[in-house]
This record gives structure tokens, sequence and C-alpha cells, in this order.
């Protein structure tokens, strides 16, 4: 029982030691952690299959706070991995083993709401809904809206320029933020973008939103408010066929109509979420569309009369146009509801999230049909079909090890089949620790290197939320050997130091 | 590497790079007036040239960058598409990828967005003449950071760039332009009221006590905006033109503004928060995109003009003027002037491409 502590251990409490003592000066005590008890709640985002307790978690309060902590992790090396409400789903917020987590929960201020302007101006820990919430009032909301938005932050969101089901008509985050106020990783207050339209110089705007916390840390957001439509209404349709809803998604599209949302759901998602929810969707369709039409009664009438015509023209089952909010809400239930719908009807579940190009939705679909035989799991599918972002839910149980191991196979293959398929890895999730292995699949080592000097730009030193989004060259090479070599993926074994 | 045009690039961007050569990258050179001067050896890219894909069903156009702008936008109008963000046409022989470059947007950039927010992918050649490919050809994409939006607007100081991918919409089912008679302010007032309210505003255009204002959508909607909002219905045909001409800055403004600058003015876009109060400077100006751009035809000493922009929340940039010496666009922060010295150097170590065309280097 009194083995001497392995070298490692040793080196990890001096360092944790030396952390502590430097940031107690710069933060009140209760934001400081280190105490295992105290960081078990960070060891994980939403993606929980992947662990690590931090050595240190601070909770600053106020930016110069933030800025203190950032010098000081500068000066001693620290990595820091900045982190909201951790919902993500890729890891993109993992604690690193020798690093500091950095929690922006406090700031939590909505710091102005201006109806003549359409914009509001938040502090980063402010909840995606609540600026909507707080809109709302003056008739506005703010578009984008991921299926996590009662909990996700929009600090996170700008991490990840997250998406919703939204956003073939209303734009991904990026295209809803005007201005990122943050803190370089040398603790140096900087401001992307502006209230004004566009910026002199370079545009870091679109960099640093989607970054994943790796240039810079958010402290402040001003987004773009948007008029709430009058009405609402959604048709949900039903086909007998996987392929003919795919084509009914392209010729919803190549009619010029651009849906305020457009969604599909296949046969296993559609029985889970109406078990769930009791929407009464169609059990015996193979695939559901929800298609949504939104604006002025005047608008939306028409474009409903269109987005009928076009659907039956597709060859739709059934269909069925929502009479009023409640029963709009009702159709909309079971797909936003899908991921505990999922939890219900299996231990555990994976969620990928590639995109693909819209004519390829009934053969990623065949694909993953026939991967569900190849890889002995079930799998469910919801997408956001407008722009060909997927969600197949992988079906497991992790405490099986090898349904664990078979499940990773199946996601692995699913995003290289969504490259093969001219589409990519992750259209909203992010990378973060879960696809490093899949972005060598996707970005030549040039491509990867050039993604290393970007950040080098931003972050010389390489602290910031490292070991995310870009895999190295040694990692993607033994990744490429063990592929080849056993014709099966390997376990992903993270990189933690 | 089997396409002899990005071959040829490829080698001259290498010989470049070991002789220290700097290389001036050359679309349709018909915006070699714009930013600060060009400098260093023609490398034209009128050889990677055609639109590689077209999907109008997907919504995505892949073009190479050579491509004239008017091609494009002739496939794009077959299928009744088109480039939302309107982008400015200065000539037959304008390029997509100086448009992407230049990452300039016309009347409709307030309601519909710019350039960086349609484009969806773009390959790269870059100072270490390697290509590179970034985002894709989908809607939703974050594998990666986003270089292929860095693009719009690096004014060709990160590379050649090669092809792009656009996102593409149809063309607004109907459109009706409306004009009313108030004063600079009240015109902002209006704008920024009808903003906030679910009408199908397209573009604006204030000058010399006019307001034109363009709505754009469907038929239905667009009726409802115009019973609503009043003023006075301009003839289509007229209205048109109008559009064409502010687009192509070819309209009456445009035209006095040019003579101006060649009688020793000059011409300033300023770029502000739509809200702002009608600048405090004497000069004649228009203003475009809900209040958030404003050109200004003045001979007021440059700080003056940026500190009017600067105090309204926003930036001024020089962008016609037979004197560039106060600096074509305004100056950066500490921080992000030294990230942007960095990203140059992490695109380019060499300095190879478009030496000083975004601030003088060296």
């Amino acid at each position: 029982m009194n083995a001497p502590l392995p070298a490692a251990a040793l080196d990890r409490a001096a360092r944790q030691r030396e952390i502590v003592a430097a940031l107690a000066p710069v933060v009140p005590s209760h934001a400081l952690l280190w105490q295992a008890e105290d960081t078990v709640p960070y060891e994980c985002d939403g993606l929980t299959a992947y662990r690590q307790q931090p050595l240190v978690v601070v909770l600053p309060e106020t930016e110069g706070q933030v800025a203190a902590v950032l010098k000081t992790c500068h000066a001693l090396k620290v990595p820091v991995v900045a982190r909201g409400a951790g919902t993500g789903l890729s890891g993109g917020a993992m604690p690193h083993a020798l690093g500091v987590t950095l929690s922006l929960a406090k700031f939590n201020k909505i710091l102005k709401v201006d109806a003549y302007s359409r914009t509001a101006t938040v502090q980063c820990g402010v909840r995606n809904l609540a600026i909507s919430e707080a809109a709302s009032p003056l008739g506005l909301y703010y578009a984008p809206d991921p299926s996590s938005q009662i909990a996700c932050t929009i600090g996170g969101n700008v991490a990840e320029n997250s998406g919703g089901v939204h956003c073939l008509k209303y734009g991904l985050t990026l295209h809803n933020v005007l201005r990122v106020r943050g803190f370089t990783v040398e603790g140096e207050a900087v401001e992307f973008g502006s209230l004004a339209l566009d910026t002199p110089g370079l545009d870091l705007l679109p960099v640093v939103v989607g970054s994943e916390g790796m240039l810079a840390v958010t402290t402040e957001v001003t987004v773009k408010l948007v008029p709430k439509p009058q009405l609402a209404r959604c048709i949900m349709a039903s086909f007998d066929d996987i392929r003919k809803a795919g084509d009914a998604v392209a010729a919803v599209i190549a009619a010029g109509i651009i849906p305020a949302g457009l969604e599909m759901m296949d046969k296993p998602m559609t029985a889970a979420v109406e078990d769930f929810v009791h929407a009464g969707y169609d059990l015996d369709a193979e695939a559901i569309l929800l298609c949504e039409s939104d604006g002025t009664p005047e608008e939306v009438a028409e474009e409903i009369g269109r987005m009928l015509d076009v659907l039956a023209g597709a060859g739709a089952t059934r269909m069925e146009v929502s009479k009023d909010e409640a029963q709009r809400l009702k159709f909309w239930s079971g797909r936003k509801n899908a991921f505990p719908a999922s939890g219900r009807i299996s231990p555990d579940y994976m969620c990928m999230d590639s995109t693909i190009p819209r004519k390829r939705l009934a053969d990623i679909l065949l694909a993953i049909a026939e991967m569900e035989r190849k890889y002995a799991l079930r799998c469910a599918n919801v997408f956001h079909a407008g722009d060909g972002n997927l969600h197949p839910l992988i079906l497991f149980d992790a405490n099986d090890p090898d349904q664990l191991h078979r499940c990773e196979l199946f996601g692995a293959d699913i995003l290289e089949t969504s490259v093969r398929l001219g589409g990519t890895v992750t259209g909203e999730h992010g990378v973060g620790v879960e696809k490093l292995n899949s972005m060598c699949v996707q970005f030549a080592p040039e491509e990867r290197e050039q993604m290393f000097a970007l950040k080098a730009a931003f972050d010389p030193a390489g602290l910031l939320n490292p070991g995310k989004v870009i895999p190295t060259l040694q990692r993607c090479a033994e990744y490429g050997r063990m592929h080849v070599s056993k014709g099966l993926l390997p376990f992903p074994q993270l990189e933690r130091f | 590497m089997a396409d002899p045009a990005l071959r040829d690039l490829i080698d001259r961007v290498r010989a470049a790079r070991a002789d220290g050569t700097a290389l001036d990258i050359r679309g349709g050179g018909t915006k070699a007036w714009y930013g600060e001067a060009p400098a260093g050896e023609p490398l034209a890219t009128g050889a990677l040239c055609g639109i590689s894909s077209y999907e109008p069903s997907e919504l995505v156009v892949t073009v190479r960058a050579g491509t004239p702008l008017a091609e494009l936008e002739a496939a794009l109008t077959e299928k009744g598409q088109c480039l939302p963000f309107e982008p400015p046409r200065f000539g037959a022989a304008s390029t997509v990828g100086g448009m992407v470059a230049a990452g300039l947007a016309g009347p409709a950039r307030a309601a519909m967005g710019g350039v960086r927010d349609y484009v969806l992918g773009a390959t790269l050649l870059n100072g270490r003449a390697e290509v590179l490919s970034f985002g894709g050809q989908v809607m939703k994409n974050v594998a990666g950071y986003d270089v292929a939006r860095l693009l719009a607007g690096s004014m060709g100081t990160l590379g050649v760039i090669c092809e792009v991918s656009l996102k593409v919409l149809p063309v607004p089912v109907a459109r009706t332009t409306l004009r009313f008679d108030v004063e600079q302010a009240e015109a902002i007032r209006l704008l920024n009221t009808w903003g906030g309210q679910p009408l199908p505003l397209n573009a604006s255009a204030w000058w010399q006590g006019v307001l034109v204002l363009r709505l754009a959508g469907a038929a239905a909607a667009v009726e409802a905006a115009v019973t609503r909002l009043g003023g006075e219905v301009v003839d289509p045909a007229m209205a048109d033109s109008f559009w064409t001409g502010l687009r192509n800055q070819t309209d009456e403004f445009f035209i006095g503004a040019v003579q101006a600058v060649d009688d020793g003015a000059a011409l300033w876009r300023m770029s502000v928060p739509q809200v702002a109060a009608p600048l405090d400077l004497a000069d004649e100006q228009l203003v475009e995109w809900g209040g958030a751009q404003r050109w200004l035809i003045s001979s007021a000493p440059a700080d003056q003009v940026r500190a009017a922009a600067a105090t309204a929340g926003g930036h001024a940039t020089l962008y016609r003027s037979l004197d560039k010496s106060p600096g074509v666009f305004a100056p950066l922060s500490a921080p992000l002037a030294r990230i942007q010295r960095d990203l140059l150097a992490a695109f380019d170590p060499d300095r190879v491409f478009n030496r000083g065309r975004l601030y003088p280097e060296r």
C-alpha cells in the first residue's frame, strides 16, 4: 500500500501546485477548483465516451480575470481549454490532462437587446434560447436554433458554428454574428468584426467562428436579431421509399423554394419518437419529411400550396398540413426529441454529423443499411435534409466493449463514405477529439499543415485547446497504417499529452 | 497534376519563390484601381477557366477562378438562380476569382449577406506552391478552420484562388421598387424601423433627398408590403436600370465620383452600423445597405473621414483616389495587425503574392 507514486503522478501534482499558486492571486478563491471531487464534473462534455479530468478548473467572473488567467497560463505554458455549457457533441471541451479548463459559466449576462438596430450584445455564457426569449417582446429572435438551445451557450455556438433546423433559410451561427470580443492566448483583448457589415484587412470572423476554442477565448458576442415570422406552417409528408423521399427534397429546392425547415426521419427513428411523443406519425412510412414555410400569411399560403404540389409529384403517400401552432409544434416534437427517444430504445447511442450533397441522401441511407448488417448494430436516422446534414444515431451498449468497438468502426465508416460521396465529416457538431481520425481522410497532409500554421498565427505557443480539430501527421500515418493492414479501423487512442 | 493551366501556375510560383520575385495575381484586371497599388510580375489566372460543376437542385456551383463573372451569371440565370450578394461588375473581363478576392458586394448586401457568406469551399495555391482545398460543396461544414471564407476580401494576399464553390439561390419571384422623398436622417430612421418588421426588404439607396427601396420575395409578400409602406412604385424597367447602375457603380453618383476623383477629391466607402446617424461630413453622400454603407465624395483630410467613421462604430476605405498615401484600408488594432501579419506569413512565407495590396509591407 505504501508503494511510491509513479513519477508521472508526482509531476502532475507538482504542476498542479504550481498552477494553483500562480492563479490564486488573480481570481477569487471560490473561482479556483483543483480537488478531484470538484473537477470531476468537468471531465467531459456532451460526448461522454471521452473523459479526462483537468488539472485545474478556473471560473473567472470578469474580463480582467480572464485576461489575467490567460497571461498566467501563457507564462507557465499551460494549455487552456475554454468551456461553455458543456453540451458539445464532439469532445471539443474535453479537458487537457495537464491543462486548465476555463469555464465561462459566469459570463451569463445579456448586456443589450436593441430593437432599433436588431442586435443583442451578450456575454458568452448566455444560453442560445435566452437571447430569443429576451428579444421576443420586441418581435425579434435569434435565428440559429441547435436542438440543445435551452442549454447551450452563445460562446459555444461561436466555437462550433452551430446550425439547427432552420439554417437552410436563415444561415449558420457565422451568418448571424456581427462581432466577437475575446482574448488572445497572451491575454490581450481583441475584437473580430463589428456592428458594421464588413471589416478592414483580412476578415477573421469566419475563421474564429467554428474554430473550437483554438484561436482565441470568446467573452462577448453581438448577434443579429431578425423579425419573428407572422406565421409558420408545416407539412408532414410520408414516403413508401427512402429514395423517393430523398428525391422529393431535391425537387423542393429545384422548384425554387427555400423552406424554413426541411427535415427527414427514417422508419426506425419514427417508431422510436412516436413511442416517446405520440405525435401521430405514420408508422408505415419508410421516411417522413417535415417541410416548413414561414412568413406573412399570404406568403405562407402561397408557398405551402407550391410545396404540396412538389411533394405530391414526388410520390408522397400521405400529407398533412399543420392547422395551428399547437399542431405544428406537435409535428416537430418528435424530430426535436430524436436523441432522448433514442436513449429510451438503447442503452447508448453515438450521433454522427456528416454532410453530403442532397442528391446523395438515398445513397448514404442504403449504405448505412448495409453497414447495420456489417457491424451488427442498429442505426436510426434523422437528417437536416434541406442542407444534407445527417444525424445517424448508432445504437449500442457501452458496457459491451465489442459493441463500443463496432460502433466506432460503424461511425468512421459513415464519415468516410460521406467524404467519398462529396461531403464532409462534420456539418455542425465540430471535430473535437471524436473525428480527429476522420480528418486524416478528408484533408491531405499539406492542408492539415496549413491549418496548423493558421493556428500558430493566432496561438504561437499552441496552448489554446491543443490536440483538437487537426490531427498530427504522425496520428494520420498511424491511422492509415492500421486502416490498411487490418481492414478495420483502430480503437482511437487519444493524444492526451 | 493533369491540369496544364494549374501546372504552369505552380511552376511560376516555385520559380518566384526561389528567386524572390513578387507576383501580382491578375484575373480580368478590372479592379487594379482598388486597394493598395499592385506590385510584381503579373500572374494571369485566365487559363483556369470554366464551370466545374453546377447542380441547381444542390444550390451550389463550383467554378474556376479565371472564369468571367458574366459567364457564371449567365449560367445561373438560365436556371433561374443568382448570386444574391450582387457583386459589382467592373467590366466584361471581371473574373470569379477577382470577385472573391476583392470581396465587394452590391445593393442586396444588408439583406442577403456578403461574398464570404456564400463561399462554401475553395482551392488555393499557396506560397509554398501547394494546391490545397478547404471547405467543400455542402451548406454545412465545420471540418477544420474555414479557410475558404477567409479568402473573401483577402485581395490575393494568401495565394492564388484556383476554384471556388459558391452557394446560389433562386431569383426572387417578385420584385418591386418604391421611392420616398425624405431627408437622410429620416431615411435611416425608416430603414431601421422597417428592418425590425417582417417585410421582404432587399435593397435600399438614399441620395439627394430620395430614398429608393427594393422589395423582393414571394409575390404575396411583396404586394402586401407595397400596400403597407406606401411610397411611389417605380416603373420596373427604370428600377432595374437604376439597381444595375448602382450595383456596377456606373450610375449618376459614381460618374460624378469618378469626375471628382480626377479633380483631386476622394471616393470613400464608409462601413458603419446601420443605425449610425448621418455622418458629420458636409460632402456628397449616398447611403446604401439600410444605412450600413455610406459613399462619400470628399476632399476632407483622411484623418477626419476615418475619425468620423470610427466615432460611428465603423471604418472608412479610401475606395478611389489618385493619392493613396493615407492608406486604402483603415489601420488595424495592434492584436489584429499582428495576427494578420502572421497569417500572411503562414500562407505565403516569402510574401510572393500581391505584396502590400492590403496594407504596405516592410
